[in-house]
């Protein structure tokens, strides 16, 4: 079973984000970039499937060529090898072009299952994934809960919303994982020393016969203003000394909501 | 003027309550055409028009119900080509979602996801989307070919009927759907019980995080949540832990929820969170943490330690209550 893994190298999402009202870009000095943790269940995913059907999984990621340690992060975990779409030119790309420059660093690759986190934890936009499913011509299953590929076929717990579909399709398939599918493991000593010695190969638009179609080139859409929503009046915060629930229930009878 | 779409996901023939949204928000930028898709498709045509489709399409073939995304892209990519509509809008839903993307792929348009609000600008669209928790407001506008495709989150606009609607204009389609191709079916369908007023239309929500230490604590959320009359809600980090089903999540990927009272035990506040609760008129946290976001966000915060707090809050209700 070939497992291709697609992951995104973000700012910690642990630190508030900050956008660039010139450049209308995410500030990323002084925030450290680490793999998307949404991607880590996707990787886990992938990992869990090859060690259960035989297999390995690839690990592909487009950015700046510091999303290198994204990939590695993918690897200690213990994918077998990587692909670092990187380029100049596609700095700043939409979805769509996202989507086409995987699509093209695996063209004439064969790939049984292709497995990406929901959405990104910066950009929440969750496009790339079905995009990419389309441009490819594969079923997408969306927002598993639960996986399982069994006789050339892959089965998902699709989240609703109010509980979950059982969705079925032949491989090859895209699948979206959520966070609830697994506990992602925690990449071992081992693993970190052997993923220095693991395989990426760097691809830029012009090893994928992007060039014009993707990046800049291509923007489909462009974004021409920031500003900061009307912030919510932040209230009255006080520390519990016993009385903490009295003021909440008087707070409740202000509200007539008892 | 080829105008204005909304892609219309009905259940068993009712829209979805986004679907009356979109409506809403399209009506004010132009003639608006609603495609309603699946098995009992055309009951949903009298509320459609009365929240301002003027003319609906309606395909009923039972793919568009079992089939994931791609017979609704197929359908939706050859109405396009023929009509050529300015905009079309959906839902940010779980199919909402697949089926503009796939569609923003085959057709080579923009897609703008997670909107709050589309206005006129120039020839064209300004789309209006809060990133970092709703902090700051981004307006994208469209460089590609019409149409643009704009995904907007549940509960950004509120659905108003039309003034003065009209039956609007039917056209039923009966071409075969294309699933000659590899698709992804639906086996089955599974209901997560739950009781209570539903999330998205409770005033009162009483929603659960991390904090809280163990799923059985939810029990005094539950006991809560009765005195109150409210909604049980809970963050991503407590359903993907499997503390609380899917059904119950408020933020992000779950539910947007628009209370009049919204309730935060042991909840941080993560930008995901947030996205789907800061439009609650009042907010009131409790939290451990000081230093945790909610406490920006909400109208009365208490510093201290949820167990302690909840149980003693309970009593308190109660005996007020009983006066």
């Amino acid at each position: 079973m070939n497992v291709l893994v697609c992951v995104k190298q973000i700012p910690d999402p642990n630190v508030p984000g900050k956008l660039d009202p010139q450049s209308k870009r995410l500030v990323r000095e002084g925030v450290d970039a680490v793999l998307d943790p949404g991607d880590e269940h996707a990787v886990e995913a992938g990992l869990q499937i090859v060690e259960k059907v035989g297999g390995e999984v690839t690990i592909i990621s487009m950015g700046p060529p510091g999303a290198m340690e994204a990939i590695r992060r993918a690897l200690a975990m213990g994918g077998h090898r990587g692909i670092l779409i990187t380029d100049p030119g596609l700095e700043n790309s939409d979805a769509l072009s996202t989507a086409r420059a995987i699509a093209a660093a695996i063209k004439g690759q064969t790939h049984d299952l292709i497995i990406c986190g929901t959405e990104s934890t910066d950009g929440s936009s969750g496009a790339v994934p079905a995009q990419l499913a389309e441009l490819l011509g594969l079923p997408l299953l969306s927002f598993a809960k639960k996986l399982e590929v069994t006789d050339g076929k892959a089965q998902i717990e699709r989240q609703t919303d109010d509980g979950y579909d059982v969705v079925e399709a032949p491989l090859p398939a895209v699948v979206t994982v959520t966070g609830g599918i697994n506990e992602a493991r925690y990449p071992a000593l081992r693993g970190i020393m052997q993923a220095k010695n693991k395989e990426v190969k760097q691809v830029g638009l012009r090893d994928m016969g992007l060039d014009g179609q993707a990046g800049k080139a291509a923007l489909t859409e462009e974004v021409v203003e920031i500003k900061p929503a009307e912030a919510r009046k932040a209230g009255e915060v006080v520390e519990d000394k016993g009385e903490g629930a009295k003021r909440v229930a008087d707070y409740l009878a202000e509200l007539k909501v008892i | 003027m080829a105008g204005i779409w909304v892609f219309a996901e009905t259940v068993d023939g009712t829209p979805a309550p986004v679907v009356l949204e979109l409506l809403t928000k399209a009506r004010s930028l132009g003639e608006t055409t609603a495609i309603a898709l699946g098995p009992g498709a055309s009951k949903s045509v009298a509320t459609l028009g009365n929240y301002g489709a003027t003319k609906v399409y309606v395909h009923e073939d039972p793919a568009f119900r079992d089939v994931l995304a791609t017979p609704a892209v197929e359908l939706l990519a050859g109405l396009i080509e023929k009509d050529q509509p300015d905009l079309v809008i959906f839902g940010m839903t779980y199919d909402g979602r697949d089926v503009a993307s796939r569609l923003s792929a085959r057709l080579g348009t923009a897609l703008i996801a997670n909107a709050s609000d589309v206005v006129r600008k120039d020839a064209g669209w300004a789309v209006v989307t809060p990133v970092f928790g709703g902090s700051l407001l981004v307006t994208t506008v469209p460089r590609a070919k019409a149409p643009t495709l704009v995904l907007i989150r549940p509960k950004a606009v509120a659905a108003e009927p039309a003034a003065s609607p009209s039956a609007p204009q039917v056209e039923t389609l009966t071409d075969p759907v294309e699933t000659g191709r590899p698709v992804a079916r639906v086996l089955r369908r599974e209901k997560e019980k739950a009781s209570g007023p539903k999330l998205e239309d409770a005033a009162i929500i009483v929603s659960g995080g991390r904090g809280l230490g163990a799923p059985e604590n939810f029990k005094m959320l539950d006991e809560l949540a009765a005195e109150l009359g409210a909604a049980v809600g809970a963050s991503r980090a407590v359903v993907d832990a499997g503390w609380k089903p899917y059904s119950f999540q408020i933020g992000q990927t779950g539910k947007t929820v628009k209370p009049a009272v919204y309730i935060a035990l042991g909840i941080s506040g993560a930008m995901q969170h947030t996205v789907g609760m800061k439009g609650a008129k009042t907010i009131i946290a409790i939290n451990k943490d000081p230093e945790a976001p909610i406490f920006k966000l909400a109208d009365l915060g208490v510093i201290g330690d949820v167990h302690k707090i909840v149980p003693q809050l309970i009593q308190e209700v109660r005996s007020r209550k009983g006066k």
